[in-house]
């Protein structure tokens, strides 16, 4: 099938950049659709062009690297899915597709679709761990943890740190990525001990980056390739007011 | 060059224990003054990085990737092996030293691989204290599974998520180190040299991926844990910046190659279904344990699956292998696979697929309860194909996997270069010639968090006295010359084909003639086929864009240049080895039942690979394998 593109091209953070428009004639219904970019670089390089630079590696939806806008949405048109895992067959013949950057105040634009997200390391740095040192372990059952929360912290760990969920808030809000880490830690016995403490240094360095703030308007949850729930969100407030208060008294 | 394993005297079970005793220290004084280079952020490279931090020496880490959360390690669905013995099914760390030593049809180290076990029990214990949350029992204990090539659970699991949770929980002890300032992290960074000053390993030069700078960064000691090089095959289940570059410019450095033709092919990954295609994504090897693998008894069926009925299936592992069936190991189930597909026996448009059915599962245990084991594979394979698995059998083929070769190293993961070490995947230990599910993640992790600690420190102690170098040396001038006129050259040439191109000719090459069977005279096709790809990359490649910026195609070019050199040592690593041995089938020897027929007269060795220069065929070093405690026997799962 045939298909147009517009594509957002832009040298580097301090450049002015441009959609560009791309024709590709020969697009087959189960590319993926970085297969898609893929054969349409192939074409600018032959053609002694730039190709479009963007991110991606693992191409099965779990490293977190690849993410665009598409047709302005985070990840493209199906929900709780990662650009590498779309197929082409979510598109029809002829149509035409808009390809931007993840955009938010925290992620600077590098190159073309490429933006700096190294702000998540940073919030990670802040306290996204829990503080133990490697050859001092207790026994593993040591400690038992019910099916539960063991299952409900693997839903909060589950994030891929794409950063879909800054990217489609109108706020560029990065609450939901780092609640989800909160959440994690602070359900399972081993993390819980240091949870207030993260969770200040944490929503500090969220704040440090210029993230906005969560008004709750729940966007991101529904671009979330992991389905990580706003309820992690509520966690982090509530770690974060307890740890205020109780700082106070 | 003599070969020095450097095996721990002692009974094999304690070496480890005796090596510890002896190993020697750095005081803490001196560490400080200590510096050590990482490269590669996986399982291996952030746990020894961390490791290494936490102890107080100065650490300096890199990875390609934007995000050192985002290495491959991050891929891994399975879980993790462990001789815990929660089960109460028999499992020892004997028993898993023997799996692991059968599984690797007996062509790996006694001490290496009992190491393994060893360590394994107390890597669960760190990462649960990390913060991973492993699949727990409704009493609170820790759960576990079983996976191919072995008859006890002992494979711990994230769900389908497992090296993604191991990863980031070694992830988050590094960012802590980051944040600690002991470890200096420089991501979107790539590794393409060694510097060696005095004979030892003191430095690396890197390429700023993001502005196209190269640097310099100088250590008292350099730790490659880059991982494998399944990639070179291009359709793999490897992510797509998975390469060979780092361990390759340290062999042409100095540092020997054992066992490249090992690699990896797996049974369960979803089958290539055209040209455009970038890679293969696996399916976890744990739907083996509910799943039945079959193709239809007629060849060239053209039903559906689900109209075909009980009688007319075949069920050919369960056939074959009565006590695994199913769970046969990777490399036996791969290639019986590829046997019934070459027989016109395949499923699917291409007809490269055989069926993995869960029909009887469900029947079994109830949807819920395959939904709760499994359900992110389900809702995987249907993203991809869109096919609903629960009420149709999935399609799965085999796939380039994992490298059990890389770069030698003795018991204490030095290269033959003093002070260059090699972990993980990057090195060639542990794994023989197959590895065992679940055994990859754990070698990562137990290299990292475990054993390199030890043997780091050991080497160290004898470098206190070492100052730091500048990079102004000429050594580091010397290496970034040739660094850069190697990039020069690629963007010089201005021919017709893409790097892309290249790589998936070199990949069909390899899976044709050095894949899951090989023979004589395909693998000298194979060389010769090589040699010439070489030459026309140089002639007719096309990069565009500089050098010194951001550029993608220069990236792939990179690494496909040293995949063409890879490649031609492949094929003579399976050429020299005539016999067949797990992954490494040899079509000349075979038993009358199509089984591989290893020759343990000629051939229980490694193969060790000593770069000669540009254009020279490479020496091959035995190191022989000595067996004291297990006897060497007919790997049968029948
Ligand atoms: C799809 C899939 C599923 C798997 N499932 C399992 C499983 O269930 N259980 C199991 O035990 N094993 C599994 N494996 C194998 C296992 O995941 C890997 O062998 C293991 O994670 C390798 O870890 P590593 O630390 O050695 O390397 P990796 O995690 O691959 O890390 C390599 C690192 O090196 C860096 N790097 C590479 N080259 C350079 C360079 N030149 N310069 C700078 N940095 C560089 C990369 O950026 C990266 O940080 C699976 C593998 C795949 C492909
Ligand atoms: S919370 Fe979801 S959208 Fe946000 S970074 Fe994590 S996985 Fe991506
Ligand atoms: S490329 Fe890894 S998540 Fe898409």
């Amino acid at each position: 099938m045939k298909i147009y593109l517009k594509i957002w091209r832009q040298n580097d953070a301090g450049s002015p950049g441009k959609m560009v428009d791309y024709t590709l004639d020969n697009v087959i219904l189960n590319m993926s659709f970085l297969e898609m970019m893929d054969t349409l670089n192939e074409q600018l390089v032959l053609a002694g062009d730039r190709p479009v630079e963007f991110d991606h590696d693992c191409r099965e939806g779990i490293c977190g690297q690849c993410g665009m806008m598409i047709n302005g949405r985070a990840h493209g048109p199906v929900a709780h899915l990662t650009t590498c895992q779309l197929h082409m067959r979510e598109f029809k013949d002829g149509d035409t597709i808009y390809i931007e950057p993840f955009r938010g105040k925290g992620f600077p634009i590098k190159r073309d679709l490429r933006v700096d997200r190294s702000a998540f390391d940073r919030i990670i740095m802040a306290g996204g761990f829990v503080s133990v040192n490697t050859g001092q372990a207790p026994e593993a059952n040591g400690i038992p943890i019910s099916h539960e929360d063991a299952e409900s912290a693997f839903d909060s760990a589950a994030c891929i740190g794409c950063g879909a969920c800054v990217a489609t808030c109108k706020n560029s809000s990065a609450a939901l990525f780092t609640s989800a880490k909160i959440a994690h830690l602070a359900k399972l016995p081993q993390g819980e001990i240091e949870s207030r403490k993260r969770a200040l240094a944490m929503v500090q360095q969220m704040d440090d980056e210029q993230f906005g703030h969560c008004t709750n308007t729940e966007a991101c949850e529904v671009e979330c390739p992991q389905s990580i729930s706003v309820l992690n969100i509520a966690r982090m407030n509530w770690e974060y007011t307890l740890s205020k208060v109780l700082r106070n008294t | 060059m003599k070969l020095n394993a450097k095996i721990p005297p002692g009974p094999l079970k304690d070496k480890w224990t005796y090596y510890k005793d002896h190993a020697k220290l750095v005081n803490p004084a001196n560490r400080k003054k200590l510096d050590v280079i990482v490269v590669g952020t996986g399982l291996a490279g952030s746990s020894i990085a961390a490791s290494l931090a936490e102890m107080g020496y100065h650490v300096t880490s890199f990875c390609f990737q934007d995000s050192a959360r985002r290495a491959h390690s991050v891929a891994a669905q399975g879980g993790v092996n462990a001789a815990k013995n929660y089960k109460n099914d028999g499992d020892s760390t004997y028993r898993m030293f023997y799996d692991t030593i059968k599984g690797g049809d007996f062509r790996s180290r006694e001490a290496n691989v009992y190491r393994l076990a060893e360590c394994s029990a107390q890597l669960i214990d760190q990462a649960v204290a990390q913060g991973v949350p492993f699949g727990r029992e409704y009493g609170g204990y820790l759960n576990n599974r079983s996976f191919g090539g072995v008859q006890v659970s002992r494979t711990f699991y994230a769900r389908g998520q497992t090296g993604q949770q191991l990863l980031l929980g070694a992830y988050q002890a590094l960012m802590r180190q980051v944040a600690a300032k002991t470890v200096s992290l420089f991501t979107r960074h790539e590794m393409l040299d060694v510097v060696l000053v005095d004979g030892k390993a003191r430095g690396i030069i890197v390429r700023n991926l993001d502005t196209g700078e190269i640097e310099r960064h100088t250590a008292h000691a350099v730790i490659l844990a880059s991982g494998g090089f399944g990639k070179i095959y291009y359709l793999s289940t490897l992510a797509m910046g998975c390469n060979a570059s780092a361990i390759w410019r340290a062999h042409k450095k100095g540092a020997f190659m054992a066992c490249p033709s090992w690699t990896q092919v797996h049974p369960t990954s979803l089958p290539q279904s055209g040209s455009y295609q970038s890679k293969l994504t696996l399916m976890s090897e744990s739907l083996r344990n509910d799943g039945r693998i079959w193709v239809p008894l007629k060849a060239n069926e053209s039903r559906k699956p689900n109209d075909i009925p009980e009688e007319e299936r075949d069920y050919y592992l369960e056939r074959r292998y009565p006590a695994f069936g199913n769970l046969a190991p990777r490399d036996i189930s791969s290639r019986a696979a590829k046997e019934r597909i070459d027989a016109g026996f395949g499923v699917g448009p291409q007809q490269n697929a055989v069926y993995l059915d869960f029909s009887k599962a469900i029947q079994e245990q109830g949807k819920q309860k395959i939904k709760e084991k499994y359900g992110n594979l389900f809702d995987m394979y249907h993203k991809i194909t869109a096919t609903d698995a629960y009420t149709e059998p999935m399609m799965i083929s085999p796939a380039a996997h994992f490298s059990m070769g890389g770069l030698w190293v003795d018991y204490e993961l030095m290269t033959t270069i003093p002070g260059l070490f090699a972990l993980g995947e990057a090195n060639f230990a542990d794994h023989g010639a197959n590895r065992l599910g679940a055994n990859s993640l754990l070698q990562a992790c137990v290299d990292g968090y475990f054993v390199a600690p030890y043997t780091v420190s050991n080497y160290l102690s004898g470098e206190i006295k070492e100052p730091r170098l500048s990079v102004e040396r000429q050594e580091f001038v010397d290496a970034e010359v040739v660094v850069r006129a190697h990039l020069s050259k690629l963007v010089s040439i201005k021919g017709s084909k893409t790097a892309d191109h290249y790589h998936k000719t070199l990949g069909k090459l390899l899976y044709d003639y050095c894949g899951l069977s090989r023979s004589k005279e395909g693998l000298l096709k194979a060389i010769k086929g090589i040699r010439e790809l070489r030459s026309d990359f140089y002639q007719n490649l096309k990069v565009s864009g500089d050098e010194d910026e951001m550029n993608g195609e220069l990236e792939k070019a990179g690494r496909v240049s040293d995949y063409l050199e890879v490649a031609e040592l492949m094929c003579q690593d399976a050429l020299t080895r005539e016999e067949s041995c797990g992954a490494h089938f040899r079509e000349e020897y075979q038993t009358p039942e199509g089984e591989a027929l290893r020759n343990d007269e000629k051939f229980c060795f490694v193969s060790v690979w000593q770069y000669q220069g540009e254009g020279k065929d490479e020496i091959l070093i035995p190191e022989p394998l000595k067996f004291e405690n297990v006897e060497l026997a007919v790997r049968s799962y029948k």
